[in-house]
């Protein structure tokens, strides 16, 4: 017999108190290990590019907040198509969450971003073909955001959001080719969110150590997300027993009063 | 069971109501076309007309304003299914969730088609705009416009049941069909000889727009109308 | 003879709030069954619930032999749904409504105009746009888009709300016909005097439960 997917509140084991965990630890002291060494290296012990100067050891912010930002995007939209076919709060949840992510990633990378222009042109915006797909995209996933925060049974607010998980995902190529050939025509090669092959060796090691650094913060923040996502459920969920024995309290003569 | 008579005849059905409730309320002939019109005259008095900055950006304000005109257009043709319990008597009815897609689609597609062929009568007259390489533009305005409604419809359904529906569909969709202004704006400049590239890509880069947007619809929309 | 309708401790949720907290009810094959309960008991919801529009986080539903935790869209096209809502597109004419609906419903136009004639949908109304008729008017169009589906459920919330004498007649007498004919009728009202007069049976829920519920009685576990 298919009954519900409407854990009671009743069976939820005892209620953890706080997101954090053994595994979350140990990954977050990971991910510190490497920010220390991405900032080490980026910052002062590896050289300035030949063509980029200093402002080289911005590329090493950039790279990993984009890819970072990508990742969490890619996780919503397979979460989203998930939820669609699985109907659980696990995906809807860890798609919400990594939306979250990516639009934080993704503010910190335009930010960076305008940064190295400023320093690189002069100005802190040009229509750089990166910079510009970032905007849309983000302002995409902003409005996924928008879509979460509206009150709703939890049902209707996930698929709402899956939707828009898997229209938006769909959208990122699209958005990339036009931009690309919207900005072919007046501008080389972009530098921004590219490794350059010839990078030296602790160029590398910097460029590396903080890639991997940045993927390490951006799960370790989803997980954190994520557990704080499904308390909050759970807080929501504690109520429910209770107002079934109270909706069924309505019907006795004994409260005497109109429903 | 069977479904009634399929997709096609759902689509057919839908499209047709709709367009006899335009013609019944002429929302997008009274309202919508005007306020286009509007947006045309008013980017007139932004940028002066005889310094030539109108008639350079020309391709790209007309497809702003088709933009516009189309998230109200959108707005207008899901509140009518919002109400009145419409969205149950349609689930009720058991008419395939695609082929209400695709008939909405359709409608939208025709009602914006004829508002693009107004402004162009409108651009042509108020920019002093000369069309060159007709079968290209008129190829860029059916494909954009596929997109517009395609990807349209899905955000317009979600929005239309929320409170704050007015300020989230633009949020929501305007990002969404960047590509497509993008793509429109350039394939026209190609077709008024502004551009050295061929216009055919831009064609081509709307119909993959239009082509993923109505799959993904025809896919999206019966989560849409049960759950959302 | 099949419970058209099998329900065991349905709860169903709006939003977080239980409208439904825990429903036993059968209907029987060609019974009239009037749901009574204040304002707020979850009439609405149950109708919406046995219609496959409103799904249950709990419990089980059976309607029509189909089973509604599992699928709920089997269901739609079988069962016809008089809900407060007028289920009209208000710019639309009578007849333009009405064409639409029979259609969406794979009935003909014919269905359509014969169900205009069977609620005494006067012709001169055909070509007024919906938003024009008085609330009795255009619940007779809705009626009549109801029953152009040929349900062989009809949940109705209210039938008799906005009517006049005669409309109410009317409904009372096309709920008979349907349920000598074959079909089963549940419908919730406020309008006791007249509606127990009509009705089989009656039940009353208040507080999203039956309260005087139906043993669960063994002659009626053919299906499901």
């Amino acid at each position: 017999m298919t009954t519900t997917k409407i854990q009671s509140a009743s069976t939820v084991s005892p209620a953890p108190t706080g997101t954090g965990s053994r595994g979350t630890k140990v990954l977050g002291g990971f991910a510190l290990v490497f920010l220390v060494i991405a900032v080490v290296y980026g910052l002062f012990i590896s050289p300035p590019d030949a063509q980029l100067g200093n402002t080289i050891r911005i590329i090493y912010m950039h790279v990993p907040t984009v890819m970072a930002a990508y990742l969490a995007f890619i996780i919503t939209a397979v979460s989203s198509g998930m939820y669609l076919w699985k109907r659980t709060e696990f995906w809807d949840l860890l798609g919400s969450s990594a939306a979250e992510i990516g639009v934080l990633f993704f503010a910190v990378t335009i930010v960076d971003g305008a940064l190295w222009g400023k320093v690189t042109w002069g100005v802190f915006w040009r229509w750089e073909p990166r910079l510009t797909t970032s905007a849309v995209l983000l302002i995409m996933y902003i409005g996924y955001l928008a879509v979460r925060a509206i009150p709703a049974d939890p049902r209707t607010r996930a698929t709402r959001c899956a939707i828009i998980g898997i229209v938006a995902i769909v959208n990122v190529p699209i958005v990339h080719k036009a931009v690309d050939w919207w900005r072919g025509l007046h501008q080389g090669k972009t530098v921004l969110g590219t490794i350059d092959p010839e990078m030296g060796g602790t160029q590398l090691f910097a460029m590396y150590s903080s890639l991997i650094a940045g993927l390490l913060v951006c799960v370790w923040l989803l997980i954190h997300r994520f557990r704080a996502g499904f308390l909050a459920e759970r807080a929501s969920d504690l109520g429910l027993d209770q107002a079934l024995e109270e909706r069924r309290l309505e019907s006795s003569p004994a409260t005497g009063e109109d429903a | 069971m069977s479904q009634s008579g399929g997709v096609l005849s759902d689509a057919v059905l839908v499209a047709r109501k709709d367009l006899l409730l335009e013609r019944r309320a002429k929302i997008g002939i009274g309202q919508v076309l005007p306020f286009a019109i509007l947006v045309l005259l008013l980017f007139a008095f932004a940028l002066d007309p005889d310094r030539g900055i109108l008639k350079l950006a020309t391709p790209g304000l007309f497809w702003v304003t088709v933009l516009f005109s189309a998230v109200l257009t959108l707005q207008r043709s899901f509140a009518l299914e919002a109400e009145d319990g419409i969205l149950e008597a349609l689930r009720l009815s058991g008419m395939s969730p695609a082929g209400i897609y695709l008939g909405k689609v359709t409608a939208l597609t025709i009602e914006l088609l004829l508002l693009e062929a107004v402004l162009v009568l409108g651009v042509a007259v108020l920019y002093d705009t000369k069309f060159l390489g007709i079968p290209l533009l008129f190829a860029i305005a059916l494909l954009a416009t596929l997109g517009i409604a395609g990807a349209g419809a899905v955000y317009g359904a979600l929005a239309a049941r929320l409170r704050s529906r007015e300020t989230l569909l633009p949020l929501l969709l305007l990002p969404l069909l960047a590509p497509v202004l993008i793509a429109a704006t350039r394939g026209c400049e190609v077709s008024l000889e502004r551009e050295a590239m061929s216009g055919w890509s831009w064609a081509a880069l709307l119909g993959i727009f239009a082509l993923v947007y109505l799959t993904l619809g025809s896919f999206l929309f019966r989560p849409l109308l049960e759950d959302a | 003879m099949s419970a058209i309708v099998h329900l065991r401790s349905a709860v169903a949720l709006i939003g977080r709030f239980p409208a439904l907290a825990g429903v036993n009810l059968d209907v029987h094959a060609g019974e009239i069954l009037l749901l009574r309960g204040p304002n707020g008991a979850g009439k609405t919801t149950l109708l919406g619930v046995c219609a496959g529009l409103i799904g249950l986080s709990t419990g089980e539903a059976v309607v029509l032999g189909e089973d509604l935790t599992t699928n709920r869209r089997a269901v739609r096209r079988r069962v016809g749904l008089l809900g407060h809502d007028s289920f009209l597109y208000q710019d639309l004419s009578v007849v333009e409504n009405l064409d639409f609906w029979s259609r969406a419903a794979a009935a003909t136009v014919a269905d359509g105009r014969a169900a205009l004639d069977r609620l005494g949908v006067a012709s001169r109304l055909f070509e007024l746009p919906v938003h024009s008729l008085s609330a009795g008017q255009r619940r007779r169009v809705s009626f009549a888009a109801m029953i152009c589906r040929r349900p062989e459920l009809w949940l109705l919330d209210e039938p008799h709300a906005g009517l006049d004498s005669a409309g109410r007649d009317l409904v009372d007498g096309l709920m008979s016909e349907a349920a000598t004919s074959g079909a089963t009728v549940l419908f919730a009202s406020h309008e006791l005097d007249r509606a127990e007069h009509v009705a089989h049976r009656s039940v009353t829920i208040s507080g999203g439960v039956i309260l005087d519920e139906t043993p669960p009685s063994t002659e009626t576990r053919a299906d499901s």
